[in-house]
C-alpha cells in the first residue's frame, strides 16, 4: 500500500467509527453527518448503477470512428452541439458527467468538445432547467443559458487548445 | 431519474439479444471503472455530509438574505462553490429567498457555482482531468458565474 493509500483508508476508517460511535452515544451532530451522508450515497445509488451501465454499453458498441467524426478534430462546430445535446439530457450532479467524459475522450473525441460538455452538463440538463424556471421564471433561466453557454463554449475552446499542445490526457484514477 | 433505468434497461436487453458477449463485457467495463472510482466517490460523500452539516440551508438563507447585492453576490458564490445542494432543494430554498427580496443577481451566482463549481466534488474531478486541469476549470467557472450574475443584474435592473 501507498502512503496516500495509507491514509486513505485511515480516513475513512474515523469516520465510520465517528459515524457508528455517534449512533451509539446519540451525539446529535454526528448522528446528522450520518443521515446526510446516508441520504446522499441514496442519491447517487440511484443514479451511478445505471450510468455506468450505459458507459459500458457506450464502450462496446460504439465505434471509435463514429465518435471521432462527430465529437473529434472534424467535427468543427457540430461537435459543440452535439456536446451541449448530450449535456442536456445527462442525470444526476456533474460527478456523472465526468466518467461519461472520460469515455468520449477515450473514443476520440477533442478536448474543447469534451470541457463543453462537462460545462453544459453542470448548467444546462433539461429536467434541471426547466424545474429552475418554475421557481425563479423563464426569463431568469433564459439569460442565464444565454450568458453561460457561450462562455463555456469560448473557455471549452482555449482551454482545449492550450492542454492539446501540451499532450494532455485524462486519466482514470492513478 | 426513472427515464435513466428505462433507457438503460432497455439497452442492454437489446444488447444482449444481438451480442451476448458483447453485453458481458460492457457489463464487466462498467462494474471496473465504477470500482476504480469508487474510493473518490466515498470521499466526495464523505466531504458533503460534514460540509453540509457545517453550513445548512438556514445559514446560507441568513446570510444572503441579510446583506446587499455586492456582498450578497460574494457569499452567494463562496457558498454556492463550498457546498453541494441537489436541484430539487437548492431552487425552491431560492425561490423563498427572492421572495424575502434577496436580488435576482444573488440568486444567480449563488445557483450558478452550486451548478458549475465543485470544490466537493474534486476529489471525483482530479481523478479524471489531474489536480491542474480541474482547478483551472473551477477557476473558469467561477468566473464565468460572475459574468452570468452580472447579466442577470443588467437585465433584471438591479445594477444600473
Amino acid at each position: 500500500m501507498t502512503r496516500n493509500r495509507i491514509i486513505y483508508t485511515a480516513v475513512i476508517l474515523v469516520y465510520l467509527v465517528f459515524l457508528i460511535v455517534s449512533f451509539l452515544l446519540n451525539f446529535n451532530p454526528g448522528k446528522e453527518i450520518g443521515y446526510n451522508s446516508a441520504s446522499f450515497s441514496m442519491d447517487m445509488l440511484k443514479i451511478l448503477p445505471g450510468a455506468f451501465i450505459l458507459i459500458g454499453l457506450f464502450e462496446v458498441w460504439v465505434k471509435r470512428e463514429t465518435v471521432e467524426r462527430h465529437l473529434g478534430e472534424e467535427s468543427g462546430i457540430r461537435g459543440y452541439i452535439w456536446a451541449i445535446l448530450l449535456a442536456g439530457t445527462t442525470v444526476g450532479g456533474i460527478y456523472i458527467a465526468f466518467p461519461i467524459a472520460y469515455s468520449l475522450f477515450n473514443k476520440g473525441a477533442r478536448l474543447s468538445v469534451i470541457f463543453t460538455y462537462l460545462g453544459a452538463a453542470a448548467i444546462c440538463r433539461v429536467p434541471m432547467s426547466i424545474f429552475e424556471a418554475s421557481f425563479l421564471g423563464i426569463k431568469f433561466t433564459a439569460i442565464r443559458l444565454l450568458v453561460s453557454l457561450p462562455l463555456i463554449i469560448v473557455t471549452s475552446m482555449l482551454l482545449g487548445k492550450y492542454l492539446t499542445r501540451r499532450n494532455y490526457r485524462m486519466t482514470e484514477g492513478k | 431519474m426513472y427515464y435513466l433505468y428505462i433507457i438503460a434497461g432497455l439497452a442492454i436487453v437489446v444488447s444482449f439479444i444481438v451480442n451476448r458477449k458483447k453485453t458481458l463485457q460492457a457489463i464487466t467495463i462498467a462494474a471496473k471503472r465504477f470500482l476504480n472510482i469508487l474510493p473518490a466517490f466515498l470521499t466526495m460523500i464523505l466531504l458533503v455530509s460534514v460540509i453540509l452539516f457545517l453550513i445548512p440551508d438556514e445559514v446560507i438563507s441568513n446570510y444572503l438574505g441579510g446583506s446587499n447585492k455586492f456582498t450578497g453576490v460574494m457569499l452567494a458564490s463562496f457558498f454556492g462553490s463550498v457546498t453541494l445542494i441537489p436541484g430539487f432543494i437548492a431552487f425552491p430554498l431560492c425561490g423563498i429567498l427572492l421572495k424575502k427580496g434577496v436580488a435576482y443577481m444573488v440568486i444567480a451566482a449563488f445557483t450558478t457555482t452550486l451548478m458549475m463549481v465543485g470544490v466537493l466534488t474534486s476529489p471525483v474531478e482530479k481523478e479524471y482531468l489531474g489536480i491542474k486541469v480541474t482547478i483551472i476549470r473551477n477557476v473558469i467557472s467561477f468566473f464565468i458565474a460572475l459574468v452570468v450574475a452580472v447579466m442577470i443584474g443588467i437585465f433584471f435592473g438591479e445594477l444600473f
